[in-house]
């Protein structure tokens, strides 16, 4: 078997090793073997040429949603790490809001076991904190860690209570793993269909005011301090939940938090611009102008930790209906490289290098699961990037099943390349192995 | 024509130009209501669908009387008593209409947005009926209409909105109408019922009612929409009349010769009192006969005139 594999003439982004060079990579078994000028290798060796491309390592999404089990007719690990592969992604975390919830360890065995057969990126399952993620039961965490589970959420809702939070983090100190919560007070965020502000006074629409989330981010923060467990708050989207995280950084709490694209780059005159589309509908809802700029301050300069898709794909049945009974989220797989390299990275918001941090490294080491270097010996799960190829978003091309996405049209620079996945390439130049 | 073929979605996306044809339109239109048999031939052949999915007494006879005063057919569907009832979707319902060969569809829904939701699936015009807490335009434009029964012109002319704002599609429809037209907008209710940065919509917004209507020409009173309502926006119906209901200390604030106006349904004895609301300066039911002259105005804007 030739499992081995060259990468020549890329620019090389390793975030662990803060290198950004032009070199080789040669692959010999899914790992990585030598990062050096001019590699030659033997005549079997199969060559990826990378000039005018970017090599870095796999990126990593913490916070998607694979939907199996029970909402196959949304995704399915199938279709979910088929559109991770095209989107750049090595590996993605699914959150554990399935039916029946990832609550115990034949559920992690479960999905380990079907992406086993037919995942075509690596499967981080996500156990969820509380029994049927109902917030009042802890779930066996220590059991779903053993059985493969890299972290613990009750993601779609935040941890009930305080109390509950305060125990989970406590727990999970026995197990290193660490916890995700989605920052939501929901008594202000009740029926709530967009941001709290200007456009929904315009559309008529329930407001979710931001806070609601940083009630919530505050609670977590302070809890986590009372535990000294490990944290990590989801998809944070406004100004006043970066100051609260800078602040509880520099006071040494060990707490991270991501952002999602599609905070990075919209605004809630979405909402009102594309006439109440559904795919503008997500929880959290799209800030406005002035949390965006936080935000993207905040990913250049280390509040943020992780950019991550949070990749909530529905059905057209669950989104082509009036705004109030539509599904939130965003089929965001397929989507993210382009988005951030466009919006972020070319304009010099962030450079390659902080890309590469929060999308493989800061993941990798938050979940404590390989990869986010190109070191040799390390496992070779590689993205490689076209930084200049343009193309439109299209959602009928999509390989997830959700064709929700409010980028439509976009044409947007910056385009994943590779996929390569232990050693073995799952996508190249747009077409999946 | 300018509206020919569109849809009526808000007065927020119609022009002030646009809003004057309309109103100039209902002037001509009005004297047909006063005519002993009813009936113009303007729309003759053309068949209008009311397609409501909350309760409605005035829009919906309204749209429906000033369809037949200008000889169109109307067909009437209601949520309660359709197949929306066995779960069909809006998108599966308003094919289904569209492809009997109906011309227009007024729509009233509980969904803020729905209308534009409509607008995308159908290619006929769509008139908005009142949706969620967003818009009810034509609403908005007969309120103007009805002013201007009163009053020489709306530039410059202070108008107070009172009551529940959050939820009222007739706040923001009068809102965007009147100060597009040049009016002095004040708003206002316990802050629980005012919107976020209302503001920034051009009006002055008041928690204490007294300022609001404060030498005001025209004061408009909002239904207290108890069905749309949380629990703690107010205490109790008794309260909100107290501090909040249009009676005769609170009417005192107003210019002398301010007319009062409603949308109707009333709470009386919550909102409005009484005898404010059955007093000579009470133009509620005008608004109600120039509704089907305004609506009469709207559909031959948008169906009407040669092809």
């Amino acid at each position: 078997m030739a499992n081995n594999l060259l990468i020549k003439g890329g620019r090389v982004i390793d975030p662990a090793a803060k290198i950004d060079e032009r070199m080789d990579l040669l692959i010999e078994e899914g790992r990585i073997t030598k990062l050096a000028e001019n590699i030659t290798a033997a005549d079997d060796v199969e060559v990826i040429d990378a000039s005018e491309k970017i090599v870095m390592p796999g990126l990593i999404d913490m916070h998607t949603h694979l939907r199996e089990p029970g909402y196959e007719y949304k995704e399915d690990i199938r279709s979910g790490t088929r559109a991770a592969a095209m989107g750049g992604f090595t590996a993605v975390a699914c959150m554990p809001n399935t039916n029946p919830p990832c609550d115990n360890d034949s559920v992690v065995f479960n999905i380990l076991e079907i992406a086993e057969k037919c995942a075509c990126v690596r499967v981080y399952p996500i156990g969820s904190v509380t029994k049927e993620r109902a917030g009042i039961n802890l779930s066996e965490m220590g059991e779903m860690k053993r059985a493969g589970a890299v972290a613990f959420s009750d993601d779609g809702s935040p941890v009930s209570t305080a109390e509950v939070l305060r125990c989970a983090l406590e727990y999970l100190k026995s197990f290193d793993a660490v916890l995700i919560d989605h920052p939501e007070d929901t008594s202000l965020s009740q029926n709530g269909q967009m941001n709290y502000g200007l456009i929904s006074t315009m559309l008529g629409l329930k407001g979710i005011p931001r806070e609601s989330e940083e009630i919530a981010v505050a609670r977590d923060i302070l809890v986590a301090n009372l535990t000294q467990g490990k944290l990590h708050l989801a998809h944070i989207s406004t100004k006043g939940s970066v100051s609260l995280v800078k602040q509880a950084k520099s006071k040494g709490i060990n707490v991270t938090c991501e952002v999602t694209p599609h905070h990075l780059v919209l605004t809630d005159e979405a909402v009102r611009q594309t006439g109440y589309s559904t795919n503008t509908k997500i929880n959290p809802p799209l800030r406005t102008e002035e949390d965006v700029e936080s935000l993207r301050r905040a990913l250049a300069d280390g509040t943020i930790d992780v950019i991550a898709t949070d990749h909530a794909p529905h059905h057209i049945d669950d989104k082509w209906v009036e705004y109030d009974y539509a599904a939130f989220g965003i089929s965001g797989l397929e989507t993210a490289v382009p988005l951030i390299i466009d919006k972020l990275v070319l304009p010099g918001i962030i450079d390659w290098m902080r890309m590469a941090e929060t999308m493989s490294l800061n993941p990798a080491r938050i979940l404590g699961v390989p990869g986010g270097t190109l070191q040799e010996g390390s496992v070779a799960d590689i993205t490689i990037i076209d930084p200049k190829r343009e193309r439109a978003v299209d959602p009928r091309t999509f390989e997830s099943k959700g064709q929700n996405t409010p980028f439509t049209g976009w044409r947007l620079t910056g385009t994943p390349y590779a996929t390569i996945v232990g050693g073995k390439t799952v996508m190249l130049d747009g077409r999946l192995l | 024509m300018a509206l020919k073929g569109k849809d009526l979605l808000s007065l927020q996306e119609l022009s002030q130009e646009d809003m004057e044809l309309v109103l100039s339109t209902a002037r001509s239109l009005k004297e047909i209501l006063s005519r002993p048999i009813k009936k113009v031939p303007t729309l003759r052949g053309k068949v209008i669908c009311t397609l409501f999915y909350e309760p409605s007494t005035r829009t919906r006879t309204s749209f429906e009387l000033a369809a037949k005063y200008m000889s169109a057919d109307t067909v009437s569907i209601s949520a309660s008593t359709s197949s929306v009832q066995k779960g069909e979707t809006l998108a599966d319902t308003a094919r289904n209409l569209a492809m009997m060969g109906i011309d227009l569809v007024i729509m009233r829904h509980s969904v803020s947005g729905s209308c534009h939701f409509l607008s995308q699936i159908l290619d006929i015009p769509v008139i908005n009926a009142g949706d969620g807490m967003h818009e009810h335009p034509t609403q908005g434009l007969l309120d103007i209409f009805t002013i201007l029964d009163y009053k020489p012109g709306i530039k410059g002319l202070k108008v107070a909105i009172l009551g529940d704002i959050a939820h009222s599609r007739v706040a923001r429809s009068n809102i965007f109408g009147l100060t597009k037209m040049g009016a002095e907008v004040a708003v206002s209710g316990p802050s629980t019922l005012l919107p976020p940065e209302i503001e920034a919509l051009g009006v002055k917004a008041f928690c204490r009612p007294e300022e609001a209507i404060e030498g005001a020409d025209v004061v408009y009173v909002l239904r207290l929409q108890l069905e749309r309502q949380s629990n703690s926006l107010f205490p109790s119906k008794r309260e909100y009349q107290d501090f909040f209901g249009l009676d005769h200390d609170l009417l005192s604030h107003a210019k002398e010769d301010a007319i009062i106006m409603h949308p109707g349904p009333m709470n009386r004895g919550v909102e409005i009192a009484t005898d404010i609301a059955d007093s000579p300066r009470s133009v509620i039911l005008d608004q109600v006969t120039n509704g089907v002259a305004v609506r009469m105005a709207v559909l031959y804007l948008i169906l009407g005139g040669r092809e």
